[in-house]
């Protein structure tokens, strides 16, 4: 059996900050050369399963006998009080929190939307977009150019709006709501923004009920209304998590992966030289940044044995995505930027039933504004030095908060 | 070579169809359908990283001959 680490830190509180912008913390390698899965103590309470290897971690998130449902005791809650938490258990679950036949009953009537030749079908409308915001950002002669605003948030925006069906007029207000939601701002600003955003959704729901459009909500309730199912609550739950889902995590793994090419210019190179190489760069920048870290968190329902660990049912457990992505076992020299390593089997998009619904149309929205962007704007560069970008080392979603690039 | 697909667990995820678009496609509710239950040689290097890399393990190597 592997050795505990109970005490290896006196209190884990996640997200851990980033120390180097583009590397782990340097406590999850410290966890992770000990062993692949570790106890760790939590600053919120208890105690709970640290997984930080990839297989083990793999093996976690596709084990059915592990529960995502946040309400049930001694879920390991890490960035929740008790008045977050007892809001999250008054609302109707997010597909996130469900598991096994509830949570395939939720998720399969809304894959359709995401495979993967509806995507490429989006393909020109998202190339248009991308084209239209560089449009705008070669038009200005003000410089430098925040990328964020610029470019990062306004593309996955839109291209969310138009798929669900949401007012793009309204992008300023959702985009600083989820921003709210995800940051470590207070937790009375966190439930004020989640419960305003709620009754957004809630109000816009009800009206596709009556005026339906061209979109995938619509075609929702159709489907819902054809089964005689019609389920309110639930597709505020389905709308409030695409909608939330679909465009900050975009947007941070667009600065990002410009961040990251243009600190590697030799990668960069490679990537300008041959567009065929970009789906590949886009697999290892989202291993390298793993933005979405700390989100995959189980409870056992049972006594489950991994990587030669006894984990007892009503244990926690944390999977790091992080630095299951960073773990050298599976990716070799895992600090090293290489966007030929030609590995697709990172966690960047969490692993099991619960991967990301979205992974295609975030990978093809990357895809096009990388290879968009450095094509029209070959001299695009950093307005400022590295170590002046300003990281968002403590988000739950790592990104950065303003990116000025000039050329 | 010889897979199955396993409908029942599939999540659509589409790591399958990226990976090996000559075997696996989609169906228009997403679910997994085999083009061929009997890949060639030429696909059989990517189906077997297309069932490693499936997040609800819905894909089987039956016979890895």
């Amino acid at each position: 059996m592997t050795k505990n680490v109970a005490d290896e830190l006196a209190g884990l509180e996640l997200p851990v900050e980033r120390g180097c912008p583009f590397a782990p913390p340097a406590a999850y390698e410290r966890l992770r050369e000990q062993a692949p899965i570790n106890k760790v103590r939590l600053t919120s309470g208890g105690q709970a399963w640290w997984v930080s290897g990839h297989e083990e971690a793999r093996a976690v998130l596709a084990d059915g006998r592990f529960s995502s449902d946040k309400r049930k005791d001694g879920f390991p809650l890490f960035t929740l009080d008790a008045a977050t938490l007892q809001q999250l258990r008054s609302q109707p679950p997010l597909m996130l929190g469900m598991d096994g036949a509830e949570h395939s009953a939720a998720r399969r009537p809304v894959i359709g939307e995401f495979t993967v030749k509806r995507l490429a079908a989006l393909r020109p409308r998202i190339q248009d977009i991308v084209d239209h915001f560089i449009d705008d950002m070669l038009a200005t002669d003000r410089r430098p150019v925040d990328l964020v605003q610029a470019l990062s948030l306004p593309v996955p925006s839109l291209v969310i709006c138009e798929l669900l069906g949401v007012p793009y007029t309204d992008h300023d207000f959702f985009q600083s709501r989820t921003t709210m939601m995800v940051s470590r701002t207070s937790m009375d600003d966190r439930r004020r923004a989640f419960a305003e955003l709620r009754a957004y959704i809630d109000d816009l729901i009800t009206r596709k009920e009556s005026e339906p459009g061209d979109d995938l909500f619509s075609r929702q309730i159709a489907r819902q209304r054809q089964e005689g199912t019609l389920d309110h609550a639930g597709l505020v739950s389905l709308a409030f998590l695409l909608l939330t889902a679909g465009h900050e995590t975009t947007a941070n793994m667009i600065s990002l992966g410009v961040v990251g090419l243009l600190s590697h210019p030799e990668q960069l190179t490679v990537v300008k030289a041959d567009p065929g190489r970009t789906p590949m760069a886009v697999e290892e920048l989202l291993r390298y940044f793993t933005i979405a870290d700390g989100v995959t968190s189980r409870l056992a329902t049972e006594d489950v044995e991994i990587g030669g660990v006894s984990i007892k049912a009503g244990e926690g457990v944390i999977v790091s995505m992080l630095s299951a992505n960073w773990d050298p076992a599976a990716f070799k020299d895992p600090a090293d930027l290489d966007v030929e390593r030609g590995a697709r089997h990172h966690l960047a998009f969490g692993f099991g039933p619960h991967q990301c619904l979205g992974q295609n149309l975030a990978r093809m929205e990357l895809q096009i504004v990388f290879d968009t962007l450095f094509r029209r704007i070959p001299s695009l560069r950093l307005a400022v030095p590295m170590e002046e970008v300003p990281f968002k080392a403590d988000a739950v979603i790592y990104g950065v908060h303003e990116l000025p690039v000039t050329w | 070579m010889r897979i199955k697909a396993e409908t029942g667990l599939c999540v659509g995820s589409g790591q399958c169809v990226l990976t090996e678009p000559a075997v696996f496609d989609q169906d228009d509710d997403g679910i997994v359908a085999l083009l061929t239950d009997h890949p060639d040689d030429q696909s059989a290097a990517q189906v077997r990283h297309a069932v490693t890399l499936c997040p609800s393990r819905a894909l089987s190597i039956l016979r890895d001959a």
